[in-house]
């Protein structure tokens, strides 16, 4: 970064994170989630060729949600080269404390028509455990959102970067950290609904949680989130402390001996990123209806670097697409061979990282930059923008 | 580093002004403190890999100001003896201090990097995905916090330092080139520029001209004289034209401790150097 007028507002070096191009496509991109999906699924009949089915507004919101999870996803791999496999962990933490606060929201309509949850009711509880204390409040559910898996994520982080552990053996702690929460969320015992996890939600702040209206609420919430998301994380890699994350990345030892302690601004970038799926699974409970331990398998966690490695690493708008490619190929998929997915999944995997190092973002520029130097030849000139392209 | 703790409480008549009394000047934490001349002690240092001395009883001081050559066959501990220095390794016997009071075996890699020790490995190492210009930024010495990197921004002083160190090292035209597409010597060349952002007081040069051109290590030592004088210079060598051109004390190191130590004429003379160097 070029020497800038150091009293620049914060405000405006936010928002100066993207060019104008980008602040179009974001423009264009907001206002279809929060003006035409509103108006295409409300107002619309049903039968008008351009309604949007509640269908399609489920399976969207929820690909906005895993679309966060992408880009925090890629603010610690793709900018930090910390490779999580458990950050399904964290996501399945927010989608749970926001679950508490609308199992609270079921009140009596339950089956047993008791004010404790149903599972409790069968398990013979008598009354609420201690940390379901105050699960009733939105806020604290908010809180709880935000707080527990900071608070997971920064204490595994402490010890995990403190003791310098890396590369292929963080993943592998984290894997084990997910499946052992897994284990723990399965027991009726834990408090949280066992295998069946939280469901059949009735209301969230009172308003019918699948009213058209709410869905279309939730949907444009999940797009702001994501907006959010994307803005945050590019002003950080652009900062300063992004430009240490990916020193760090790439020269650990030189970043020490030249005076910064990585362990804060990987433990940082960590528990923001941690915070951010949290905040993607408080979304997409209400949407899907239903958080049980299975997100927190570690087969969903692998699938959460997939996106990114698809989308590309170390590009944040990558991620975006990877986790609408895949997730759309699998809901296609599922549908129509259902035994085959898996299959298809690792194929993409393995496709992705002998071929495409930078994910579809990276085969674009590619060929942007080949058909520009196929422009160029044709003029008989080599450009010197084109021979960098190809050289980048 | 307490030195609030240290000595003034069992200091009977504490004699502030004079320079030779054991308890002759105000400490100040945290500050190195050269009263003596002597800005590195390293004393009966032993470092063992699983029974394997790499440094053994050690001992070696370097006066600030000072530009001293370390020469030595592989394996006499060169390596070790800077990791030891910057905190990367930590000893199993003996002790280091930074100037009289800073007991670097106490810190940690960055702290020792804050107090002003710089330190150049063997292998150029910088951030290849960072172009020249953000290679000095992140190294400019500065506040190295996470929450002051969240919101810094480059005023024009230190766009003025970066601009005078890219001129030194002769990559100003290159500054906004990713430093992995240097060549070797340039990488060499930017590493050294990335110690002097940090305004260091102690630096620790190893083999700092190993893939250099000819003319490429001239200009380096004559760089490294430049600097003697305001800085502390240790430089790991195996060039011996190019030990010879910075002309400052030579250590001979051998199996984990000093052989010999002096002129480069002396060291060269002396006839345990010559057997080491020469196999008996």
């Amino acid at each position: 970064m070029r020497p800038s007028p150091a009293r620049t507002p914060f405000i405006v070096r936010l928002g100066s994170s993207f060019d104008a191009r980008s602040w179009r496509l974001i423009g264009l991109f907001a206002a279809f989630a929060l003006i035409a999906v509103p108006v295409m699924h409300l107002a619309l009949p049903a039968d008008h060729p351009l309604h949007l089915s509640t269908w399609f507004i489920t399976l969207v919101g929820k690909i906005l949600c895993y679309a966060i999870v992408a880009v925090a996803m890629d603010l610690i791999w793709g900018y930090g080269g910390i490779l999580s496999l458990g950050h399904g962990l964290f996501f399945a933490l927010g989608g749970y404390g926001f679950g508490m606060y609308l199992m609270r929201q079921i009140g009596r309509d339950g089956s047993y028509q008791s004010d404790l949850p149903d599972f409790m009711v069968f398990l013979d509880w008598k009354e609420l455990p201690w940390f379901w204390i105050g699960s009733d409040s939105f806020l604290w559910a908010v809180l709880l959102v935000l707080v527990v898996p900071a608070l997971i994520a920064f204490v595994f982080g402490y010890f995990a970067f403190r003791s310098r552990i890396k590369g292929v053996y963080f993943s592998i702690i984290t894997q084990a950290l997910t499946y052992a929460a897994m284990l723990l969320f399965f027991r009726n015992e834990t408090g949280f609904g066992g295998n069946n996890g939280f469901t059949d939600f009735k209301r969230i702040l009172g308003h019918p949680i699948t009213a058209p209206e709410t869905r279309v609420v939730l949907f444009a919430l999940s797009a702001l989130a994501l907006i959010g998301t994307l803005l945050l994380a590019r002003y950080l890699v652009r900062s300063k402390f992004g430009r240490v994350l990916t020193a760090i990345r790439d020269a650990e030892s030189r970043v020490m001996f030249i005076g910064y302690n990585p362990l804060w601004y990987k433990l940082c970038a960590w528990t923001l990123s941690a915070v951010l799926c949290a905040i993607a699974g408080a979304l997409y409970v209400p949407q899907v209806g239903i958080i049980n331990p299975s997100e927190m398998s570690v087969a969903n966690s692998i699938e959460i670097a997939i996106w990114v490695a698809v989308g590309g690493r170390g590009t944040l708008i990558g991620p975006v697409i990877g986790a609408f490619l895949v997730n759309l190929a699998k809901s296609w998929f599922t549908v129509s061979f259902p035994e085959y997915w898996l299959f298809f999944l690792g194929t993409l995997f393995i496709v992705a990282t002998l071929y495409l190092p930078q994910g579809v973002v990276g085969l674009w520029a590619r060929l942007r930059a080949g058909r520009r130097r196929g422009e160029g030849a044709a003029a008989g000139t080599t450009t010197a923008a084109a021979a960098k392209g190809a050289g980048a | 580093m307490n030195a609030a703790d240290l000595p003034a409480t069992n200091g009977d008549n504490p004699d502030w002004d004079s320079g030779t009394a054991e308890l002759g000047h105000i400490l100040m934490p945290g500050q190195l403190d050269l009263s003596h001349k002597v800005i590195l002690y390293l004393e009966d240092i032993t470092v063992s890999f699983d029974g394997f001395r790499a440094l053994n009883k050690l001992s070696l001081t370097i006066d600030a100001g000072e530009l001293r050559c370390i020469i030595g066959p592989n394996g006499a501990g060169k390596t070790t003896m800077m990791d030891v220095i910057t905190g990367k390794t930590r000893p199993d016997e003996g002790t280091v201090f930074f100037g009289q009071t800073i007991d670097l075996t106490r810190l940690s890699e960055p702290e020792i990097a804050h107090i002003g020790v710089g330190r150049k490995f063997q292998k150029p190492t910088i951030f290849e995905n960072h172009t020249v210009f953000e290679n000095l930024e992140l190294a400019m010495k500065t506040d190295k916090r996470v929450w002051r990197s969240l919101f810094a921004t480059l005023d024009s002083a230190a766009g003025d330092r970066i601009a005078e160190t890219l001129q030194l090292i002769r990559l100003a035209a290159d500054a906004d080139r990713l430093a992995g597409l240097l060549s070797h010597g340039q990488k060499q060349w930017l590493e050294i520029g990335m110690l002097l952002m940090q305004e260091p007081k102690l630096l620790l040069l190893d083999e700092p001209v190993a893939g250099m051109t000819d003319e490429e290590t001239e200009r380096t030592g004559e760089l490294f004289l430049s600097l003697a004088g305001r800085h502390s210079l240790v430089v790991v060598e195996h060039d011996m034209a190019f030990v010879k051109q910075l002309g400052g004390r030579v250590t001979v190191l051998h199996e984990g401790s000093v052989l010999a130590e002096g002129s480069l004429e002396e060291v060269q003379a002396d006839q345990r150097v010559i057997e080491v160097y020469l196999g008996r």
